[in-house]
């Protein structure tokens, strides 16, 4: 049976290859899947000794993966508005079991990631392989470390509870201290016209940020759009150039 | 009241723990251990040395953890993650810092590294696949319990009107909130990590040391892993760690053990070092221009960013200006001096309750 699906047009059409069993057909099953494909056909032995890389780059990735598809999921049952948001999250935890565990790793998995990719970083930078000639992707990877405790930080005001806005209250009065362009930071006093000034509560840094004064429906709206949409959309595309800059950057780092 | 009642020996030594933990013997302890760490690193990494200390602090924290004030705080779900965090930090930095140990012993004998053998190739399929998939199962599984074990928080819904007493920010940008306590948010909240980012950019195009290429060591870069390890170790793992497991209601610290009561008070007279100049040196009241008023405070400032550059570029760092250049000195050293504010700035704090060094509130410019 098992042979009649492996030598069937089905099977074959699917998988170009047989078995992996030899270095032709191994080599195969990693250039002709387009998901392997990431990767090279062979690697320096040392390279990927688990000791050497912590494999915390690729935990990273996956938990990104995992982010995605919880988090579209909660986007079925979740409404980013003030009356409702609170009330979906409850009925997450209360009603359907498996939603409020959705909910639950989807959380962790946020918390994991960010440690995931600060020891990430931790790595790269002890094996010194931000060196030439890979510093570019050293900094693909420092915009995406901001991007991952910015979506962290959207994410965290979408519960809607205390903890939520005080925390995205907390975090966002640092805007208003923006020098120039926050209405209480340095310099700001001088951008006005005729006494009039430009940078007022109603037009500063914070401002941009909350879409208000407070952190109110328009923060919420916005923080929502921000982490499901927004930033997810601009880390995928920084971390296609991150990984495709690893293979044109010579693979993982070795010493050379 | 509890003074009254007889002190048992655990509470004596907790008493003693939660003075230790306040700020400026919790930040001095933390840069003597991160010191003594990495001048001693070969013989800290040894794995039963190693296996001693790691174990003798996770076993220090559990017992902790039989404390009901203690447990409160680490037990809140949103502060897991940091206790996580500081066993995986402790961990890895074992672990890059042992093979760093065995990479530099081998350089000194001319022996090959551990990262040796640029040709020994292993197909991806299946060495490289199958570990990641064991990874991603394992990871899976680890998300899995952990999201069944434990719920994560909801509180009470939003309320604009009712603040809670301590408002934190998201657990990762604690560190930030703590700075707080030092600068004000233009430079805590904005320019502190807006220069994290940038010095992070800068790195691979500031350090033009060729060694250390694609392999751990130490010995061949000490300089920059010891700044990196105490920006990132001290000022930010241990600065989130103080935010949240030290810092109550009002902000004020409380020790490990102690019960956060709201109603503690922090008696804090803070001066300008304007005063110190103008008030007590010179016995004379301040003058009436921001400008000469701050002048004094400018004036530190002034050197600290354009003397002091000049100043290392001619003694200590004499030989790294001329490795790197004029450019990259002036970026390096204005990221260092800016990073090395924050503790000068917590010391001038500690010992004579310094507020600013410059306080032209008029423009709400104080550093």
């Amino acid at each position: 049976m098992i042979k009649w699906i492996r030598e069937g047009q089905v099977w074959n059409s699917i998988f170009r290859h047989g078995i992996p069993r030899d270095r032709r057909t191994r080599a195969m099953a990693v250039l002709s899947n387009v998901f392997l494909h990431l990767h090279p056909v062979a690697v320096r032995k040392s390279g990927i000794r688990l000791s050497f890389t912590w494999c915390m780059g690729g935990l990273t990735f996956f938990l990104f993966l995992v982010e995605i598809v919880t988090g579209v999921l909660l986007m079925f049952y979740y409404r980013p508005v003030v009356e409702y948001a609170y009330n979906d999250i409850q009925a997450m935890r209360s009603g359907v079991v498996s939603m409020g565990l959705l909910r639950e790793i989807h959380r962790w998995a946020a918390h994991a990631m960010i440690i995931a990719i600060w020891l990430h970083m931790l790595r790269v930078f002890l094996t010194g392989s931000y060196k030439p000639p890979r510093e570019f992707n050293w900094t693909v990877g420092v915009i995406l470390l901001v991007l991952t405790m910015l979506l962290s930080f959207t994410g965290y005001l979408l519960p809607w509870d205390q903890l939520a806005m005080w925390a995205i209250t907390v975090g966002s009065n640092m805007a208003r201290a923006t020098p120039l362009a926050g209405h209480e930071g340095p310099g700001a006093a001088f951008l006005a016209i005729d006494g009039v000034p430009l940078i007022h509560a109603g037009s500063d840094a914070r401002f941009q940020l909350l879409a208000g004064t407070f952190v109110g429906p328009n923060a919420l709206l916005r923080f929502y759009v921000l982490h499901c949409v927004f930033i997810p959309v601009v880390v995928t595309v920084l971390i296609a150039v991150h990984f495709w800059r690893i293979r044109k950057d010579g693979g993982i780092s070795g010493p050379l | 009241m509890h003074y009254l009642l007889a002190e048992s020996g655990v509470d004596r030594i907790k008493h003693a723990i939660n003075v230790i933990c306040e700020p400026a013997p919790f930040f001095v302890l933390s840069c003597v251990a991160l010191g003594v760490f990495l001048i001693g690193y070969r013989f800290w990494t040894k794995p039963v040395v190693a296996a001693i200390f790691g174990g003798g602090a996770v076993l220090f924290y559990a017992l902790s953890a039989l404390d009901p004030n203690f447990f409160l705080i680490i037990a809140k779900p949103d502060n897991v993650p940091i206790s996580m965090m500081m066993l995986l930090v402790g961990f890895f930095t074992w672990l890059a810092f042992r093979q760093a140990a065995i990479n530099d012993a081998r350089l000194e004998k001319g022996e090959p590294l551990l990262e040796a053998g640029a040709d020994d190739k292993v197909l991806v399929w299946p060495d490289l696949v199958y570990t990641e998939f064991i990874a991603l199962i394992l990871c899976t599984a680890f998300l899995i319990v952990w999201a069944i074990y434990l719920r994560a928080p909801l509180e009470q819904p939003a309320d604009p009107s009712v603040a809670p007493n301590p408002a934190k920010a998201p657990w990762y940008f604690l560190g930030l909130q703590e700075l707080l306590v030092y600068f004000d948010p233009w430079i805590a909240g904005v320019l502190l990590p807006g220069l994290i980012i940038l010095g992070l950019v800068a790195l691979p195009y500031i350090d033009k040391n060729p060694r250390g290429n694609g392999y751990y060591t130490f010995k061949e870069r000490w300089f920059v892993i010891t700044t990196y390890m105490f920006g990132w170790v001290v000022l930010w793992v241990v600065l989130i760690v103080f935010g949240t497991f030290l810092r109550g209601p009002n902000w004020i610290f409380f020790g490990p053990y102690e019960f956060w009561d709201a109603h503690k008070l922090a008696a804090l007279l803070n001066i300008q070092f304007r005063d110190i100049v103008w008030i007590q040196a010179l016995g004379r009241g301040l003058p009436g221009h921001w400008l000469v008023r701050e002048a004094p405070g400018l004036a530190f400032i002034g050197f600290w960013f354009t003397g002091l550059p000049f100043l290392l570029a001619w003694t200590v760092m004499r030989k790294v200006y001329r490795q790197i250049g004029f450019i990259r000195y002036v970026i390096a050293v204005q990221l260092l001096l800016w990073m090395f504010l924050v503790p000068l700035k917590m010391a001038f704090r500690w010992t004579i309750n310094l507020q600013y060094f410059v306080a032209i509130t008029e423009f709400f410019f104080n550093i």
